[in-house]
């Protein structure tokens, strides 16, 4: 279960003075919300057949150490923090670039194999790609993003369509959600990769009591894992926020003033009835 | 390596899908500043290619194992592809089909990729991207390398080009046959069935008006203030892809590229930021109105009208006046 921590979009995003960069000394971090339902699916899975659970984060990451006891505290049976064996290449935009961690992740797993390897399917600043097919393409493993749910399987020998899966072994099968809802339901030899889009409940709640148990117990351990060849063949020219020129007419005044002009707009359409229930 | 654009067409129930003809859209216009073609990928169904009428070249691998789309068939098939082809560009959906292959090609064609992007331009003959990352709050303009690259394209950014082949003297593409790889016969995913969209209890693409909520309502208790002016107005509630995934309200309920589309008159947004998947889903509305406490959140790029007040205050106020 790799995770990461990406800034808390609810806040104001910061650019440093040359336009290169996010400026991350005043921002507030968050563990990526796909990472939450991907762990909230995993810690399912373990709940329903007894799979161990091991949540992975990157030293660099901020606030790395919380987000990996909270994980501890749902649930998670360990978690282990990885810092690259020499410095890294030159960050992203937002810090270490998504090729850079999935290498150092890869690393991790080629020594510490997995029968299934969940991530959340994107994250807010991955603009280099994404973790889990990238992971995936390094372990030569099979994958599926978009995934809103999994249950363990068997993958019966001589299989069907076509003769695929001919190996017997374990699987997972899953739901690939597609726009408007259409899902394809896959069934995947392990070990493979899930980049998961939204766990089956909504992610459980650790009450911070628990967390700070988990805290005191440390079992948070540290990992040395090779850093990956520096780049990912991308340059960027500069960031800069968007242009909202153009876009809306801002409405003033208080509450009520604001409230007035909305109803306004919308009666002037005939889409306020003139005295609804 | 040549200087052709290539797009790898998505297409279900016999239909190229709507995404598809905007990445073929913004392949034909860098394919002209770059001297080169527009090349789409059709796998599995070469019988499409009758409505790709708008490339130069179709290059169809067929397979009974790509009829449907499985990541792994669909990357092997189009490794192959790109291998024989070696176009300068691959241009993908940044939606499930992107997601599921961008950063894997990335990995065994040995091309970087930019995701998120929704604009393309060559400057120079540089290839630049510019990606809308951390849900739109800031945009990367990003030089992609001369040699190859993959772009995943946001929906709702690029004008769509035509299915069929039209202008004076326009002919139907050229179609080009690649034989499929070994590989797909010793693949470790199948599909076992499709399931459709399950209806839900509204349908709110049918609605004059979405009072619509996003991470801004904080809580699944505090939805009950914006449910009020729903209900005030007597029209339904929908939801940015946060609530939802939050477990606050049911998926019918989702507006954005992974939710429903939708078209309303009016269409009130609040404490939604407007990251770009939700801004494909709406911004069709023929009127927005955006409430969020962020002056620079990119909801406002395609509102209407805005307020930076807090929900909490404006949303009761609204209740009072229409109830009035």
């Amino acid at each position: 279960m790799p995770i990461k921590a990406v800034p808390d979009l609810v806040e104001e995003i910061e650019l440093t003075g040359d336009g290169a960069a996010i400026d991350r000394e005043y921002l507030t971090f968050v563990l990526n919300e796909w990472d939450g339902q991907a762990l909230e699916e995993a810690l399912l899975l373990k709940d329903a057949g007894g799979a161990e659970v091991v949540v992975v984060g990157l030293a660099d990451d901020p606030d790395i150490d919380q987000f990996l006891y909270t994980a501890l505290a749902k649930g998670a049976d360990e978690a282990v923090k990885l810092v690259a064996a020499t410095p890294l290449g030159p960050p992203g935009p937002g810090g270490t670039s998504g090729a850079d961690r999935a290498a150092l992740v890869a690393a991790y797993l080629a020594a510490h194999p997995a029968d299934l390897v969940m991530t959340g399917v994107q994250a807010a600043d991955d603009l280099d790609g994404q973790l889990a097919s990238r992971l995936a393409a390094l372990l030569d493993l099979p994958h599926v993003s978009v995934v809103i749910g999994a249950e363990p399987g068997q993958v019966e020998p001589a299989a069907k369509e076509g003769g695929h899966n001919e190996d017997g072994g374990a699987s997972v099968t899953v739901r690939q959600e597609f726009a408007g809802g259409r899902c394809h339901e896959l069934e995947v030899q392990l070990p493979a990769v899930m980049g998961v889009q939204s766990a089956r409940q909504a992610p459980r709640y650790a009450p911070i009591t628990r967390i700070r148990q988990a805290m005191t117990a440390g079992g948070l351990s540290e990992l040395v894992v090779p850093a990956p060849a520096p780049g990912n063949g991308l340059v960027v020219r500069q960031l800069h926020r968007p242009e909202t020129t153009g876009g809306a007419e801002m409405m003033t005044g208080s509450a009520r003033e604001v409230a007035g002009q909305i109803v306004g707009l919308l009666r002037a359409r005939g889409l306020v009835k003139a005295s609804a229930p | 390596m040549s200087a052709n654009v290539m797009v790898l067409a998505e297409h279900t129930d016999g239909q190229i899908s709507d995404g598809t003809y905007e990445l073929i859209g913004q392949a034909r216009e860098l394919a002209g500043a770059l001297g080169g073609a527009t090349e789409v990928a059709l796998l599995g169904r070469a019988e499409l290619a009758g409505q790709l009428g708008a490339a130069d070249i179709v290059v169809c691998v067929e397979h009974p194992a790509l009829g449907q789309y499985v990541p792994e068939a669909y990357e092997r098939a189009l490794l192959e592809v790109l291998a024989q082809r070696s176009p300068r560009l691959l241009l993908l959906s940044n939606a499930t089909v992107g997601l599921d292959l961008g950063a894997a090609l990335s990995v065994h064609w040995d091309a970087p990729l930019v995701a998120y992007v929704s604009a393309l331009e060559v400057d120079g003959g540089v290839v630049v991207a510019t990606a809308q990352i951390l849900g739109g709050k800031v945009l990367a303009e990003v030089e992609l390398p001369a040699e190859r690259a993959i772009v995943t394209l946001l929906g709702g950014a690029f004008s769509s080009a035509p299915g069929a082949a039209t202008g004076p003297g326009a002919a139907a593409p050229e179609v080009v046959h690649v034989g499929p790889p070994a590989s797909l016969a010793t693949l470790r995913t199948s599909l076992r069935r499709v399931v459709p969209a399950a209806g839900g209890d509204v349908d709110i693409s049918a609605a004059d008006v979405l009072v619509s909520v996003g991470r801004g309502i904080e809580s699944q208790e505090n939805l009950g203030t914006v449910l009020e002016l729903a209900e005030a107005l007597g029209v339904p509630l929908s939801a940015s892809r946060p609530v939802v995934d939050a477990g606050w309200l049911a998926k019918s309920r989702q507006v954005g590229q992974s939710g429903l589309k939708v078209k309303p008159r009016a269409y009130l947004a609040f404490g939604i930021s407007g990251a770009p998947e939700h801004l494909e889903g709406m911004r069709r509305s023929e009127l927005i109105i955006a409430c969020n406490t962020d002056p620079g959140a990119p909801i406002f790029a395609v509102a209407h009208f805005g307020t930076t007040l807090d929900l909490f205050d404006l949303v009761p106020e609204l209740v009072d006046m229409v109830r009035d």
